[in-house]
């Protein structure tokens, strides 16, 4: 029937060639090619306007937090004041408190002399102990120093804190605002390069808030992730891929890895919780028991990703070294390794950065405890880049929504050096054919 | 094609013969293998086959088969694709032991020694019964280091002085030397299609092996480089012993001294090459040679 229809239809147009009939179609196809390409493009210009997007908010958000304000005060170390051996026992409050009773004489009264007290974070007095502690000639002289300003007055210079609007609503009050605009008059105000940030641990005041402790804490965990998930997933891969008979057990065991590598991460804390820290009795909230959690969330990623690479080794590499009387395991170490080798240290590079920016089972091991303190190991408490972004971004200061900003830029950054050293890696390994 | 009753040159034909291409289309079913017509056999064997059959699961690849590999000869095997011949040739190193599921039964002996036996481990094995693969599979790795692999892991050199000789020996030997000497680090695989394969069987006897095993080596080469290979195996000759499986019945004419015809997992004939290609006694012997199939 159909046969019929089309031996009609060709001697319906007897006189057209196979060239015509052909054309005749010609322009068809090529629209449809052409709206296929559109498509693709439309579809590659949609995630990219989302990335520049993503990009671009955060950080135009969080560059400022790159930059800090601080105050210049006129401190002098009163010999009387350091009375006993311990430097510490001090009053650098007082000392700062008075600096700022110099420069403002004028202010009077209990209720004004606190506001003015506001303006300096409470961290200056930290910083002229520190001072003091460097150098104990200081004692007895007038220096100038560069203390960190409160964080409302940070957001003040950097426009993101109003001076409008009614005074009982405002962060900052009328008088303050006065002395902020006497002090940048004076030169006596400036933003520098916020080293404080990173180097500094997790604080309920903004201005003194660093990742740094964060850092170590992501640090101290992916060391014992990569040491650990690395060796096992590759040996269990080479194990399973070249050794491993085929039998139901293996099939089982491939399925269940195929499972895992999807598990929700949240049920990998649960299980780093009642196992680690509940039946091993590890401490809490530290690096060794979130490294550990995130070894198991890590090792399917990277046995799956390293039998990808070992499969793809073509198997005349293989029987060429079987042929010469290599045994399987000069095979798989000479041969098949080497050629492997990239595909893995990718899928590696890969899963650890899963694991860098991962923060639900963190979340479970007690990795969310407000840590103050710079983790020096792996037992001591410690919270996780990831984490701290979500602590910030729960805080309700509002100098803190440009330091998770700021946070996240910079765990963007790790993401982006892992994923980019994954690439360069491979490239460096590949062996051409 | 009127394989009905099919003429023989020998009255040692099986009765199963008649049968024809159907029947022997799923070979390793019940029926019988084909008895081989011609001479397997000879005085003084290499290696020897006896009763070889191959199977792949539950299906029989090659069956029944009884061959010998004479000293200092290139036995070819040729056959329709899928006859069994590199399944057999695979046998003989025992290749066949890294593909899951394949099992052989019968016995085959390198001097005098079965090789299939428990005892004999496959590493020693596949040093003295070397292969050529059909498609050249150098190692990623330089010239020198593909030729030195071999000698190094069974321990064969002293020092490196002994491992450059031996390098040396395998590439003039594979008349390779001249034209790679300036260049041995230079990866193996830069080289082109035939001085690769020509690289692939310096790798080979650079362990000195008693038995070169060679499945289609020219099949991915030029004429001019298959010529070089063929002059090649022509002088290895006198120091090995050569098995080479082929599609191209002049190669199998030009190089070897006997020739074995394979046909859907039976040996059907085996003889003196001039005779087989002149005056072969079976019917399905005749019918490839003369082109009338396969």
């Amino acid at each position: 029937m159909n046969s019929d229809n089309q031996t009609t239809a060709c001697c319906a147009s007897p006189g057209l060639s196979l060239s015509e009939r052909i054309g005749r179609d010609l322009p068809r196809r090529y629209r449809n090619e052409q709206r296929f390409q559109r498509l693709g493009l439309a579809a590659i210009i949609i995630a990219l306007s989302f990335l520049v997007f993503l990009f671009g908010s955060i950080i135009s958000s969080g560059y400022s937090a790159f930059r800090q304000t601080y105050v210049q005060l006129t401190v002098t170390f009163d010999k009387e004041a350091f009375t006993s051996e311990n430097l510490a026992a001090a009053d650098y409050a007082g000392m700062v408190k008075g600096s700022l009773r110099t420069m403002f004489p004028a202010v009077k009264g209990r209720n004004d002399l606190k506001n003015l007290y506001k303006i300096v974070s409470p961290s200056a007095s930290f910083a002229l102990l520190e001072m003091v502690t460097r150098n104990t000639k200081l004692i007895g002289t007038t220096q100038t120093v560069w203390v960190l300003a409160d964080d409302d007055v940070d957001m003040l210079i950097k426009g993101q804190l109003s001076g409008e609007g009614d005074e009982s609503n405002r962060r900052l009050k009328d008088n303050q605002l006065a002395w902020i605009d006497q002090l940048k008059e004076q030169g006596k105000i400036e933003t520098r390069f916020n080293t404080t940030f990173f180097t500094s641990g997790d604080s309920r005041e903004p201005e003194q808030a660093g990742i740094w402790g964060a850092v170590m804490g992501s640090f101290y965990s992916l060391l014992i992730t990569l040491l650990l998930s690395f060796p096992i997933g590759v040996m269990a891969a080479i194990y399973l891929e070249e050794f491993a008979p085929d039998n139901v057990w293996t099939n089982i065991i491939e399925v269940n890895i195929n499972n895992l590598a999807a598990v929700p991460s949240i049920i990998f804390g649960l299980l780093g919780l009642a196992i680690f820290i509940n039946f091993f009795g590890m401490p809490r909230s530290t690096p060794v028991v979130g490294g550990l959690v995130l070894t198991l969330m890590t090792l399917p990623v990277i046995i799956i990703a390293s039998r990808a690479s070992l499969k793809s080794v073509p198997p005349s590499i293989r029987e060429a070294a079987l042929g010469v009387g290599a045994s399987q395991m000069q095979t798989v170490v000479h041969h098949v390794l080497p050629l492997a080798l990239p595909g893995m240290l990718t899928g590696t590079i890969i899963g650890m950065a899963r694991a860098l920016g991962d923060t639900a089972p963190l979340l479970m091991i007690g990795m969310i405890a407000f840590i103050v303190d710079i983790p020096g190991g792996f037992t001591d408490p410690a919270t996780a880049l990831p984490v701290q972004i979500f602590l910030w971004a729960d805080s309700p200061e509002r100098a803190f929504t440009e330091k998770t900003s700021a946070a996240i830029i910079v765990l963007l950054a790790f993401l982006i050096f892992m994923n980019a050293s994954a690439v360069i890696l491979r490239k460096k390994f590949e062996i051409k054919w | 094609m009127e394989l009905t009753s099919p003429q023989v040159g020998t009255s040692t034909q099986s009765t199963m013969e008649g049968s024809g291409f159907a029947a022997s289309q799923q070979a390793g079913g019940q029926s019988a293998p084909r008895q081989t017509v011609g001479d397997p056999f000879v005085a003084n064997p290499r290696m020897t086959a006896r009763d070889v059959a191959v199977y792949y699961g539950e299906k029989c690849a090659i069956r029944g088969i009884s061959i010998d590999v004479g000293c200092n000869e290139v036995l070819a095997m040729i056959g329709p694709s899928g006859c069994g011949k590199s399944t057999f040739l695979r046998c003989l190193n025992r290749m066949n032991d890294t593909v899951p599921g394949c099992r052989v039964t019968g016995e085959i002996r390198l001097d005098e020694e079965d090789i299939y036996a428990p005892s004999v481990d496959v590493v020693p094995l596949r040093a003295r019964v070397g292969m050529v693969f059909q498609k050249p599979n150098p190692f990623p790795k330089s010239i020198f280091d593909n030729v030195a692999y071999g000698p190094k892991i069974h321990g064969l050199i002293r020092d490196k002085a002994d491992l450059e000789e031996v390098v040396e020996t395998s590439l003039s030997k594979a008349g390779l030397w001249e034209e790679v000497k300036d260049r041995l680090h230079e990866p193996g695989t830069g080289l082109s299609g035939g001085q690769q394969q020509r690289l692939c069987i310096a790798r080979a006897i650079a362990v000195s092996p008693e038995v070169i095993l060679m499945d289609e080596p020219c099949s991915a080469l030029d004429p001019i480089a298959t010529a070089k290979i063929e002059e090649l195996i022509a002088e290895l000759r006198t120091q090995y012993s050569i098995v080479i499986v082929t599609h191209a019945m002049q190669q199998a004419s030009r190089v070897s001294q006997r020739t074995a015809y394979f046909h859907l997992g039976d040996l059907i004939e085996v003889g003196p090459t001039e005779r087989i290609f002149t005056n072969p006694r079976h019917r399905l012997t005749e019918d490839y040679i003369t082109g009338r199939f396969g």
